[in-house]
């Protein structure tokens, strides 16, 4: 596993992850393990914690100080934040989100999940499915995290006894399939012990699958296997009309993220929401030419027509444009401390539009541990609703299910520029 | 899960275009940003990452470096060159003009200047009227930074408040912010000491010599090794040894300390960082390792 050895293969891509479970179910010994078994941590951070937990009177190295990062986290013996880890296998480079398990859960939750393509679900065996395993396993489906695996870890606490594997695969099975979660691998390890995360280990030996690395080695680094339509919100137009370089006085080029699809020299697009249409004239990246792009690279479009075109319009192909819409339905999360107000004013950034915003209805807010729905006037932190928004410039979306980049948004207050909420369309 | 069929970016070209996408979001976003160079290898990785994301245009902020006066000769000098071969402008402010008007007041001469770096930034973020700084730290790099935002919010003290950040969702930064508060923004948070020396190699990125192996004098000292410089000269006692070096940081010559190695190329220096047993902040900066929370205090008041 050395990194060196392996250097000029990494070319697998990037893989970002959550993990779901609190400090109990050993979610911060699991990704310490993970690090400590590839060789990411360091003598001097290991020194520094070990340090602490002797200070603390602790027996063991206490791994989830090294998620810890603030001074109040570590008074208080509890994570506030997602924080973000990185590891690397010399076949691919992971980034781990690590969401906390305590009263803002749902929040932190929904941000880490937004930018994940897998979940590990982590379950103590000697409990099974417990209602945080449902509310973790319905929110990575809502937020469209495409693979779950469930982890079901302390196996060397119950004997590393196979029947207890399976009663919990199939607990969680029955209600994942009233979620509609598709792929869903289940895996018994010992986080602790290090069994079947990196090594195999000897006491499992009845698991014939993966270990629990080998699956996030092999697992899709695309969001999605399905392909997508082409979505390109213009970040920000390039014109270097004062450059002295003449050949630069008509250069209009249109630069952004492909956010989803792929787009080739040639192809007939339309801008939206005006609608104009032209064609790919030449798509550049730091000065080069590109035959075509792909999902997720950043680049420069130049067009063949003269259109107008600023910051906040989406090029799409011609055959797969999108109708503008002025309401949508949604689910949102609300994340601020100050509850929304219905007779407010808000601002939606989608893609890179930003529109006045303003609720329409509440359908229901949804308890995300029974999964009931209920009737409400108002949001508080936390608080998962089904909502009608109207708006005050019509917007180029997606539904959430089809596309993530164009079906999602988030709520800003402009009295204090604060990310107030989080919603999906459709 | 399926295996691998869909075609995506390799690891480094994905953070290429995370960096690239956040650059274009802070130019579109904020009116008056501006790009903190150092002349250090994080940000003349931001340097090429802007060439990226606007070239053929120029870029649509300045360059700004604070300087504490206590910076490498090679690194300034270096600073200066590769703004003028980009043809961007460059603002360089000084810790010793803030300590001249008073609003830096040094404990004894030998304090190190680099924690009031903040206050000389704070000073010409004001004088400017700048909205946005975009700087290149990591969130590998220390504890407090794993828990920074990428667009990370300041108030109209340049205080970041870790427990109070906003919500950072999917790729839909939020940038905004009234007069006289401030957005910094980390295009390579996402990118490890690995990653940067990758694309230093991919980019072929000239860096000051400091980054390889040289001789240079030097002082063990708590499992540190000090150089020996006219700011920092031996004291009574010391065993001053010269000794086969290169920077893994670059930054007050005061706080900054060199590791043993013989790397003189970036293949050899990316074959050590992939085997290296030392954190890079571990093994260099003395000025993090006064407390576990010494990164986190200093951001609090203003430090990038």
């Amino acid at each position: 596993m050395s990194a060196l050895e392996n250097l000029p293969d990494i070319d697998n891509g990037l893989l970002r992850f959550l993990t779901c479970g609190s400090v109990d179910d050993g979610k911060s010994t699991l990704i310490g393990r993970l690090l400590f078994d590839t060789k990411t941590i360091l003598a001097d951070t290991l020194n520094a914690i070990e340090k602490t937990s002797a200070k603390r009177g602790m027996s063991a190295v206490d791994l989830s100080l090294l998620t810890d990062g603030l001074q109040a986290e570590r008074e208080q013996g509890i994570t506030i934040d997602v924080a973000y880890r990185y590891f690397s296998t010399g076949r691919r480079k992971y980034i781990i989100a690590d969401a906390p398990g305590h009263e803002q859960y749902t929040r932190n939750m929904v941000t880490a999940a937004s930018t994940a393509n897998l979940a590990i679900i982590l379950i103590d065996a000697r409990k099974g499915v417990l209602t945080q395993t449902r509310r973790h396993s319905y929110l990575a489906s809502l937020v469209g995290i495409p693979h779950l695996l469930v982890a079901v870890n302390k196996m060397d606490l119950v004997d590393y006894d196979q029947a207890v594997f399976e009663r919990i695969k199939a607990e969680y099975l029955a209600f994942a399939a009233r979620l509609g979660i598709k792929d869903v691998r289940f895996i018994p390890i010992s986080a602790l012990e290090g069994d079947m995360i990196v090594d195999r280990g000897e006491r499992l030996a009845w698991y014939d699958g993966p270990t629990l690395l080998d699956i996030l080695e092999n697992a899709p680094a695309a969001h999605t296997e399905q392909a997508e339509d082409f979505r390109f919100p213009v970040q920000f137009v390039c014109r270097p009309q004062d450059s002295a370089n003449p050949e630069l006085h008509d250069y209009r080029g249109f630069m952004g993220r492909v956010e989803s699809g792929e787009i080739a020299v040639g192809d007939a697009v339309t801008v939206l929401p005006s609608g104009a249409s032209s064609r790919v004239r030449k798509i550049e990246l730091g000065g080069e030419s590109l035959p075509r792009a792909i999902h997720e690279q950043s680049v420069t479009l130049l067009l063949e027509d003269e259109i107008d075109i600023s910051r906040g319009d989406l090029i799409v192909k011609s055959a797969e444009a999108p109708e503008p819409v002025k309401q949508i339905d949604a689910t949102v999360c609300w994340l601020s401390e100050t509850p929304l107000s219905p007779a407010r004013t808000y601002l939606v950034r989608h893609t890179t539009r930003e529109v006045k915003a303003k609720l329409a209805k509440i359908d229901y807010r949804l308890d995300v541990n029974t999964l009931e729905q209920e009737a409400t006037n108002g949001l508080a932190m936390n608080d998962i609703a089904r909502v009608t928004l109207k708006l005050a410039q019509p917007i180029v979306a997606d539904r959430y299910a089809d596309n993530r980049a164009t079906g999602a948004f988030i709520i800003i207050d402009e009295s204090t520029n604060n990310t107030v909420g989080a919603g999906m369309i459709g | 899960m399926s295996t691998l069929t869909k075609q995506t970016l390799s690891h480094l070209d994905w953070l290429e275009a995370e960096a690239i996408h956040i650059l274009r979001e802070v130019a579109g976003q904020c009116a008056n940003p501006v790009l903190l160079f150092s002349g250090g290898k994080d940000s003349i990785c931001l340097l090429r990452l802007a060439e990226k994301a606007f070239r053929p245009g120029r870029f649509p902020f300045p360059l700004m470096h604070i300087d504490t006066g206590h910076n490498y000769k090679e690194v300034t000098d270096f600073r200066d060159k590769r703004a003028a071969e980009l043809g961007e402008r460059l603002i360089v402010r000084s810790v010793e003009d803030s300590m001249a008007r008073g609003t830096v007041v040094l404990k004894h001469a030998g304090e190190s200047r680099n924690k009031h770096q903040s206050v000389t930034l704070l000073e010409a973020i004001e004088e400017f009227g700048f909205d946005a700084c975009i700087g290149g730290a990591r969130r590998d790099e220390e504890k407090a930074r794993a828990k920074e935002r990428i667009m990370s919010f300041r108030d109209e003290f340049g205080q970041w408040d870790p427990k109070n950040q906003r919500p950072e969702l999917w790729n839909l930064y939020n940038a905004r912010s009234h007069k006289g508060e401030n957005i910094r923004a980390f295009p390579i948070s996402n990118w490890t000491e690995l990653d940067v020396w990758q694309y230093i190699q991919r980019e072929q990125l000239e860096l000051p010599s400091i980054y390889f192996a040289h001789v240079r004098p030097v002082v063990r000292k708590s499992g540190l090794l000090q150089p020996v410089t006219e700011l920092t000269p031996a004291k009574d006692g010391d065993v001053v040894e010269d000794v086969l070096v290169r920077f893994r940081t670059v930054g007050d010559i005061t706080c900054t300390a060199p590791v043993e190695s013989d790397a003189d190329t970036v293949e050899k220096i990316l074959a050590e960082t992939a085997t290296t047993t030392i954190t890079e902040r571990g093994a260099t900066r003395m000025d993090d390792q006064t407390s576990e929370a010494s990164m986190e205090q200093r951001k609090k008041e203003g430090y990038f």
